[in-house]
């Protein structure tokens, strides 16, 4: 039984005893799909894409999350994981790859500067103030400078529980 | 070729460029830059390599300083060329140095520097249509959030 409960949808699945068959609400078995396949974009801004890629190799291994399938195209992506400073120049640039995104789409701030600016908050002039100055909800921050990719891994895991929350499954 | 020796060389050759007090930068009037550049070029110093182009403020002129160093002589050196806030032009040294056309992109970009003779005179890190110089000490930005001062 140990073992089913760390299954992520262990709960929303019934198996039927001494069937070779389980019971399931259909919006249960799409939440079951996105948590467990989100394909993250390759786009990283500055040094939290070092930790990201980090996140991505063997060591820490992404792939175990079901999150490992980094695209690089914003059409075949489900999360963007703003990784780093957000220069005014880039502005535009991360409105359309958000825009380019299919439904549904989620949004990780990672590090101080994807959630506020960071230490780039005062006096700069070349920095824009956070994923959410953009006009772009920020779905899970992930603070640190950088965040370690454990922390990355918590977060997604965070967004993984917020998909499977979700009210409205078919957002 | 020590830095005082490259001085004194420079100023043998070119009698109006002068040292700086205190350290062995050079400070060449604007109208000779090109001849003195060109002069530093080929041997006997032989500087075949731009490192950096860079400006200061300092308020009241804003200097513009070039440094050389040569590959082959193991040697180095720096040029000041100081301008006032009302006449901020000064040649390019992009047709001897290819190195210099992104640096003075730069210079022009951040502190409106106009490089007479450069061949493509745009900003180069700053969105084409910025307004403004951001490094000269009175520029100002309605999205600056001034730091608390303890």
């Amino acid at each position: 039984m140990a073992v089913i409960e760390k299954i992520p949808c262990s709960k929303i699945i019934e198996k039927v005893p001494g069937g070779g068959f389980f019971l399931t609400t259909s919006e249960s078995i799409l939440k079951w799909g996105k948590v467990s396949s989100l394909w993250p974009m390759t786009f990283g801004l500055a040094c939290c894409a070092i930790e990201m890629i980090a996140t991505g190799a063997p060591h820490f291994d992404i792939d175990r999350f079901g999150a490992g399938v980094f695209r690089a195209s914003p059409r075949q992506c489900d999360v963007m994981v703003v990784a780093g400073t957000i220069c005014v120049k880039m502005n535009d640039c991360i409105r359309r790859l958000y825009a380019q995104m299919p439904e549904p789409k989620y949004i990780i701030a990672m590090g101080n500067c994807a959630i506020s600016g960071g230490i780039f908050y005062y006096d700069t002039y070349s920095v824009t103030k956070g994923t959410e100055a953009l006009g772009i909800g920020v779905d899970v921050f992930i603070p640190g400078c950088p965040p370690r990719p454990e922390n990355l891994l918590f977060g997604l895991m965070k967004l993984q529980e917020k998909i499977r929350n979700e009210k409205n499954a078919a957002r | 070729m020590r830095p005082d020796e490259i001085a004194a060389i420079i100023k043998s050759k070119f009698p109006q460029v002068k040292e700086e007090a205190g350290t062995n930068y050079i400070i060449v009037p604007k109208e000779s830059i090109l001849e003195v550049a060109q002069y530093i070029k080929n041997p006997p110093l032989g500087m075949d390599n731009l490192h950096c182009i860079t400006g200061i403020d300092r308020k009241e002129k804003i200097e513009v300083v070039y440094t050389f160093y040569s590959i082959g002589e193991h040697h180095g050196v720096t040029l000041k060329v100081n301008l006032t806030p009302e006449d901020l032009n000064v040649a390019s040294l992009s047709e001897i140095w290819k190195s210099a056309n992104w640096l003075e992109r730069e210079v022009y970009d951040l502190f409106g520097v106009i490089f007479s003779g450069h061949p493509d005179l745009r900003r180069i890190l700053n969105p084409y249509d910025w307004q403004g110089y951001p490094l000269r000490k009175n520029y100002s930005n309605p999205d600056f959030i001034a730091k608390p001062r303890m």
